[in-house]
């Protein structure tokens, strides 16, 4: 068996096997850390930035850290909310984000997070990011220029032989998402709503399946992101 | 006191923004009860008469026409407001922001299927009375200052009901989560 350590998540006393992953652990226990590429059971990727906290007063992403005894964490205070804010509008105006006419609006993370955070409009100016619309595939198209490169897709969808869908393509400010038009093609049903589903954003879509749900509805409408990890908070509570 | 004036706008919008401010119902009452209305399509003012406190703006600027008027905005009221998404992002019409103008504009007097057979001449209008298109839609905080954002497809009534109220009373506002939406 491992060995358990114990450590504090904002003042409160948290036991856990030692070598965790902190962002798993402070779910569990019922702290919500925003993040948009961490996955649950996959290699931390550490990208997207959202999930900094503070550990022993040092700023550091929750997904690459580890749980060790006698760790301080704090998972929200001002500065750390400042930061986010930052983080989510520079993601906003990176892409091309016009959420009124994009198929995952209510239901998307990014947008999610946005709105948690009460952001009203980003501080930088918009980018209109002009690259091309991946259409070919008849049931799933990418749309580039929301993407916001958390790897999601590379990471967790793969095709029946293991072989990787998605990838990326180029480098630096040119780095963009791309996919195997003929293992997309093979995809079923099933596997493109997986995908999209996987993607934080509303880069991925399955195609004619747009605006289903009426606003007002929507997974995020009413309730905002993360709002079933910390009900966990106050059942513990008690 | 006397009552702040309050100006508006609608630029590259569809005027569902106005359409969501008078969606507050009978606080439009109230509303008119806090402030003095000059210049907007609402009364029906076209020019300035008096020194605005708050200016608020709908849509982004696709032509010249819009960006004298948010211009003249700014001139003359003390603090502006971007009302709704095309104001803040460019909003729809800014989907033709990675499409060349001339490609758009032979799209939509040339090439698309009413006008394929109805403009042989190939005329695109360009008159010096109509306000010249540019090259692409401006949010309106890269053509001047703006102070506060209301976001929203439209911005749903209570959001901008609350703002309103917060910003001619000076009270805090806690804005409730479901009210802040995008589309
Ligand atoms: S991906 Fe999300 S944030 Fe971006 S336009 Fe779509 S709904 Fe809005
Ligand atoms: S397509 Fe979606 S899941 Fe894939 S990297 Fe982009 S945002 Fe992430």
């Amino acid at each position: 068996m491992s060995k358990k350590v114990k450590f504090t998540i904002d003042g409160n006393e948290i036991s856990a096997e030692e070598g965790k992953n902190l962002l798993d652990v402070a779910c569990e226990n019922g702290y919500y850390i925003p993040a948009l590429c961490h996955m649950k059971g996959h290699k931390p990727a550490g990208s997207c930035r959202l999930c900094n906290v503070k550990v022993n007063g040092r700023i550091m992403t929750a997904c690459t850290t580890l749980v060790s005894e006698g760790m301080e964490v704090i998972t929200e205070d001002e500065e750390l909310a400042e930061l986010r804010k930052t983080i989510l509008e520079a993601m906003f105006v990176d892409g091309n984000h016009f959420c009124p006419a994009c198929e995952k609006s209510g239901v998307c993370d990014l947008q999610a997070l946005a709105y948690k955070h009460k952001i009203m409009s980003p501080k930088f100016k918009y980018e209109f990011s002009n690259k091309k619309v991946e259409a070919e595939v008849p049931k799933i198209m990418l749309e580039k220029n929301r993407c916001i490169l958390c790897k999601k897709c590379i990471r967790a969808i793969k095709s029946k032989d293991g072989k990787n869908i998605f990838g990326f393509k180029a480098r630096g400010k040119k780095l963009e998402i791309t996919m195997d038009e003929e293992l997309a093609a093979q995809m079923t049903d099933e596997d493109i709503q997986r995908a999209m589903d996987i993607c934080p954003v509303g880069t991925i879509i399955k195609k004619e399946k747009g605006f289903k749900i009426p606003i007002g509805k929507r997974k995020y409408d009413k309730k905002p992101i993360g709002d079933n990890v910390e009900k966990h908070k106050e059942k513990e509570k008690d | 006191m006397s009552k702040p004036i309050v100006a508006t706008t609608s630029l590259a919008g569809c005027f569902g923004c106005h359409m969501s401010l008078l969606d507050i119902d009978e606080k439009v009452l109230d509303l008119f009860k806090l402030v003095e209305l000059n210049k907007s399509p609402l009364n029906d003012i076209k020019k300035f008469n008096k020194k605005c406190d708050v200016g608020i703006i709908e849509g982004g600027c696709a032509n010249d026409e819009n960006v004298h008027v948010l211009k003249d905005f700014r001139k003359n009221c003390n603090t502006l407001i971007a009302l709704g998404s095309c104001a803040i992002t460019g909003g729809l019409p800014a989907l033709r922001n990675n499409i060349k103008l001339k490609e758009c504009m032979e799209e939509a007097y040339i090439n698309n299927i009413t006008t394929k057979d109805n403009n042989k001449e190939e005329i695109i209008p360009c008159d010096k009375d109509i306000p010249k298109i540019l090259d692409r839609i401006y949010p309106i905080n890269e053509v001047v200052k703006i102070d506060y954002y209301i976001p929203g497809c439209p911005p749903r009534a209570k959001l901008i009901w609350l703002t309103l109220r917060a910003l001619i009373t000076g009270e805090e506002v806690d804005i409730p989560y479901e009210v802040i939406k995008y589309d």
